[in-house]
C-alpha cells in the first residue's frame, strides 16, 4: 500500500467544502482512529535531509517533537486544532519521520505503586 | 544513539477529565490546580438534514471549535497529570469518547442550583465504566447542601465519592483530585481481590 492509499484509508476525505482549520491538511479531517492525546511523539532520527514537500506546519511539528511530547502538548504549543495536528501526525507516521509512543491502552488502570504515587505527589505539590 | 532507554524516560502519562454543565467551574478547578493552557479542536460534525422535505439525503458537514481546558501537573519525576476540561453538551461527546480512552478517572463538577445539569456526565462515566467522583462547587459557600441530599437527587452507586469544593482554591481543587485517585486504587483493590483469591 503506497502512503497516499494509506492516507486515503485513514481519513475522510469527503468533508464537504474544505473548512477554514483544516485548509492546511488540505481539507483533510482525522477519521475514527485517532492517536491517544497523551501518546507521546518524538522526531525519528534523520537519515538525511527532510522531504521537500512538508509543509511549515510539518516542520514545527517536527522541531517540537526533538525531544518527546504529548499530542496534546504539541497542538498546545504549537497552537494548531487537535484534530489538525492528527492529520498532520499521520502524515508524518507515514513517512516514518516520528516515533509514536502510545500509553497502555489495554492495561488503562496503572498499578498501586503508580496511584500512590500520584496520591503523594499531589499531596507534596 | 540510546533510543531504547531514551523511551524508558518518556514520563507516564495519566488522564483526568474534569466534566460538567456550562458555568460550573470546570476552568477555574483546571487553572486551580495545574499550570493551565487553551487548547482548541476542529470538530467536523455530519448532519443530515433534519427536514423531512430534504430528501436529497445530502450530509451537510461542518465544523465546530471546541475549547479545551488543558491543565498539566507534574507528580514527581516521572509522572505527568493530564486535565482535561470541557463543555458537558451533549454535542460534544465524540470529544469525550476519544479523551476518556483510557482515561484514569473523572471529576464531575456540580452546582447545587442546577444539579441536573451534571446528570448527563455521571450516566456517561457510569456507562463507560470510567471511575470518576462528584465535586459540588460551592459557590460562595450557600449551597452547603448535605453530601447525602445530592448522592441521592443524582442517585449514585453508594462507592461513587461526593466531596464538597472550592474551584477556586488550589488545596480543595487538589484534595479533589487526591480523593479520585484514591477512589481509583479502591476500585482496583476491589477488582483485584476476588482475582487473587480466586488464584489462591
Ligand atoms: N463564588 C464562586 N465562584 C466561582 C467558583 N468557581 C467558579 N466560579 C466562577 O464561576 C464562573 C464560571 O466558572 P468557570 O470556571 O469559567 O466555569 P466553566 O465550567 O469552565 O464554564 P464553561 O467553560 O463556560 O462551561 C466564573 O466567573 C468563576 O469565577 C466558586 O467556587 N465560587
Ligand atoms: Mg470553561
Amino acid at each position: 500500500m503506497t502512503s497516499n492509499e494509506r492516507a486515503a484509508a485513514w481519513w475522510d476525505r469527503d468533508a464537504g467544502p474544505v473548512v477554514r482549520p483544516y485548509a492546511m491538511t488540505g481539507g483533510r479531517v482525522p477519521a475514527a482512529a485517532r492517536f491517544d492525546v497523551v501518546a507521546t511523539v518524538r522526531a525519528a532520527p534523520l537519515g538525511g535531509a527532510l522531504p521537500p514537500d512538508l509543509q511549515p506546519e510539518h516542520r514545527q511539528i517536527l522541531a517540537a517533537a526533538r525531544s518527546p511530547i504529548t499530542v496534546a502538548d504539541l497542538a498546545a504549543e504549537l497552537d494548531l486544532a487537535l484534530g489538525v495536528v492528527q492529520v498532520l501526525l499521520h502524515d508524518l507516521a507515514v513517512q516514518e519521520l516520528i516515533c509514536l509512543h502510545e500509553p497502555g491502552r489495554a492495561s488503562a488502570v496503572p498499578d498501586e505503586n503508580v496511584l500512590k504515587a500520584v496520591v503523594n505527589g499531589l499531596r507534596a505539590l | 544513539m540510546d533510543y531504547a532507554r531514551s523511551d524508558r524516560t518518556v514520563p507516564l502519562a495519566l488522564k483526568i477529565l474534569v466534566a460538567g454543565g456550562f458555568g460550573v467551574g470546570k476552568t477555574t478547578l483546571v487553572s486551580a490546580v495545574s499550570e493551565i493552557r487553551p487548547l482548541h479542536t476542529e470538530e467536523v460534525l455530519t448532519s443530515a438534514g433534519l427536514d423531512t422535505d430534504d430528501t436529497s439525503g445530502v450530509e451537510q458537514k461542518t465544523t465546530t471549535t471546541v475549547a479545551m481546558d488543558f491543565g498539566r501537573i507534574s507528580v514527581g519525576s516521572d509522572i505527568v497529570l493530564y486535565l482535561f476540561g470541557t463543555p458537558g453538551q451533549d454535542r460534544f461527546w465524540f470529544l469525550w469518547d476519544e479523551l476518556a480512552h483510557g482515561a484514569l478517572g473523572a471529576v464531575v463538577l456540580a452546582d447545587t442550583r442546577r444539579l441536573a445539569d451534571c446528570f448527563p456526565s455521571v450516566d456517561y462515566f457510569e456507562r463507560r465504566g470510567t471511575p470518576f467522583l462528584v465535586a459540588v462547587n460551592c459557590f460562595d459557600g450557600e449551597q452547603r447542601f448535605a453530601t447525602q441530599a445530592v448522592r441521592n437527587a443524582l442517585d449514585l452507586d453508594p462507592d461513587v465519592p461526593v466531596v464538597l469544593c472550592d474551584a477556586r482554591d488550589r488545596r480543595s481543587s487538589k484534595d479533589v483530585l487526591i480523593t479520585l485517585v484514591e477512589h481509583v486504587m479502591d476500585q482496583v483493590a476491589r477488582t483485584q481481590t476476588p482475582a487473587s483469591v480466586r488464584s489462591w
